[in-house]
């Protein structure tokens, strides 16, 4: 399977009556964007407005509370159409040609529960830990109608379509434009690539997909990734945007839809593969909270590690706590048929960094690259706009009583920053 | 493959114990999340088998107060890697510092929802439909 990313360079995003992209800006008409979300029946039932905002590199800008990010895309050639299954049909995807609006993303923002987390801070040290900071970001800030309070799974639902509709309309914007740069990938069958490379080392990623219930859901081709069993999907339909995020819980160690689209270990593998690795696919597991879908889920990885003949695997998580454990039985059953593995996580170790950083561990998860520690205190200072509320800082997972101080700045834990120890490596704060 | 009749609902979450059908067993008491743990750390020691992780969510243990876990109704013989996961679990809510902090009510009704939709994920209970039965 091979796919084809133009990459459209966005330098700057500005409100306009007409909706283009020219010369590296790209120019939205707010209306329009918000006319195509409301096409969606979910969206009209749950969401009574939006609001859009954008937020450039270096702005004195504190955006939260963020819910995802997204990359705008837009099939040009090929099968099925980007974030299958939940905007376009269910089509395969992965093949053919993709145009990328780069340097750009849809953030969107709002209350869904009352913790609700996520910062991203434009400038100033916040900015540092989010990679997202570094991104011209078109800003949707969701608000909802009377009486969701009852109804949050549902309203969970619309603020994610309205997220990956925004993005949708804004990636077509893409479409007739001539990328400035292309890149080609390409994942051979089994067979095929044992005979082209012979001598290299098989190697795939396990990546495991959260999976817990409410706000702690990834969407697989449309399917809630609790209900499905350990599986093998192609590197390149990530790109296309097979894989959704529908995670609102853990800021710093969340996978985004943006983080799916454009995945480093995939990214990682693709620059080593027919050089210093075979690069066979990507097995997709789940985190669940039921202890023997746990037990199957990882069995289950172990088996088609065997099966597939690997070498050697990454294997990535998502979260915290519950995770870690399905984290160290996929580690360990994997290791036990002989294939290599090495993980990537993030660290709760305290605040003093002192403590032991996963909830769970075993001798045979030996290679061990972190994302950080979760719990190191920072100090956000006060920022001139805020898009969306600050309503939460007190209360969100590394915020206490207090954490908005009187002068407007935030102490808090690196929790509260968006992407801050992402466990697929997508972060500012790994050592290389 | 265990089933309802199998099943004994550890909890200190009030919206669980209003929403879960009747016919699931349940071990309701308003005491700490700690204090849940405990309670399900020695069920496990005495042979309760463990069908739930205790950390479910990504909440983390000092932010939400509430903890529902399942167990198994009777005892039977104790499994050795539920007992670790159980430890485990205590280990890690100890290092997370206490946060003392009064939490507005609608904030306890998120935290309590979010913990009771990751119990019905776990038992195959349809959580938007408890909710939408409620009488409010």
């Amino acid at each position: 399977m091979k796919l084809e990313l133009g990459y459209i360079q966005i330098r700057d995003i500005q409100f306009s009556k007409e909706c283009k992209v020219e010369n590296g800006t790209l120019y939205v008409d707010v209306d329009a964007v918000k006319n195509f979300i409301f096409e969606e029946d979910d969206v009209k039932e749950w969401v009574k407005d939006f609001k859009f905002d954008i937020a450039k590199p270096g702005e004195s800008v504190r955006i939260t509370p963020v819910k995802d990010v997204i990359e705008p895309r837009v099939k040009v050639e090929g099968n099925g159409g980007v974030f299958p299954g939940v905007i376009n049909k269910v089509d395969t995807v992965g093949s053919g040609k993709t145009h990328v609006l780069r340097g750009m993303a849809v953030v969107t923002a709002g209350k869904i529960v009352g913790f609700q987390e996520g910062i991203i801070d434009m400038t100033g040290p916040g900015a540092q830990y989010t990679p997202f900071s570094k991104l011209n970001n078109f800003v949707v800030v969701c608000e909802p109608k009377e009486g969701y309070e009852e109804h949050k799974h549902e309203y969970e639902r619309a603020v994610r379509l309205a997220g990956l509709r925004a993005a949708t309309f804004l990636g077509e914007l893409g479409r007739n434009v001539t990328p400035d740069e292309t890149a080609e990938f390409e994942t051979l069958g089994i067979k095929e690539g044992i005979e082209k490379y012979p001598n290299l080392p098989r190697v795939a990623y396990v990546h495991m997909l959260q999976s817990q219930g409410l706000m702690h859901d990834t969407y697989v081709y449309g399917v809630d990734a609790k209900r499905s069993l350990t599986t093998i999907i192609n590197p390149t339909e990530t790109m296309d945007g097979a894989i959704l995020s529908g995670n609102c819980v853990s800021a710093c160690d969340k996978n985004t839809t943006y983080h799916h689209e454009n995945n480093p270990v995939v990214a990682e593998l693709f620059a080593a593969h027919g050089k210093t690795l075979n690069y066979v696919c990507n097995i997709i597991t789940n985190e669940n909270v039921y202890l023997a879908d746990k037990q199957r889920s990882s069995d289950w990885t172990a088996k088609l590690c065997r099966l597939l003949d690997l070498d050697g695997v990454i294997v990535s998580q998502e979260g915290f706590g519950n995770p870690d454990t399905d984290l160290i039985m996929n580690t360990k059953k994997i290791e036990m048929q002989g294939v290599k593995t090495t993980i990537i996580t993030d660290e709760y170790a305290g605040q003093d960094g002192k403590s032991q950083s996963l909830a769970d561990a075993d001798p045979l998860a030996d290679a061990v690259v972190t994302g950080g520690n979760a719990n190191q205190v920072i100090v956000l200072p006060k920022l001139d706009k805020v898009i969306g509320m600050l309503d939460y800082v007190d209360i969100i997972a590394g915020g206490h009583a207090g954490s908005l101080r009187e002068d407007g700045s935030i102490e808090a834990e690196l929790q509260v920053i968006t992407g801050a120890t992402n466990e697929m490596g997508f972060n500012c704060m790994s050592a290389r | 493959m265990e089933s309802k009749h199998s099943y004994l609902i550890v909890t200190n979450n009030p919206l669980a114990k209003e929403l879960i059908p009747a016919d699931y067993a349940m071990d309701f008491e308003p005491i700490s999340y700690r204090e849940v743990l405990v309670k399900v750390r020695d069920m496990v020691y005495a042979g309760h088998r463990l069908y739930t992780h205790p950390l479910s969510g990504s909440i983390k243990p000092n932010e939400t107060p509430y903890k529902s876990i399942v167990v198994s109704k009777l005892p039977k013989k104790m499994e050795l890697d539920e007992a670790e996961i159980m430890s485990n679990s205590i280990v890690t809510y100890d290092k997370f510092p206490q946060v003392f902090r009064e939490l507005p009510e609608g904030v306890l009704k998120d935290f309590q929802l979010i913990d009771y939709t990751l119990l019905c994920g776990a038992l195959g209970l349809d959580a938007e439909a408890g909710l939408s039965n409620r009488n409010f």
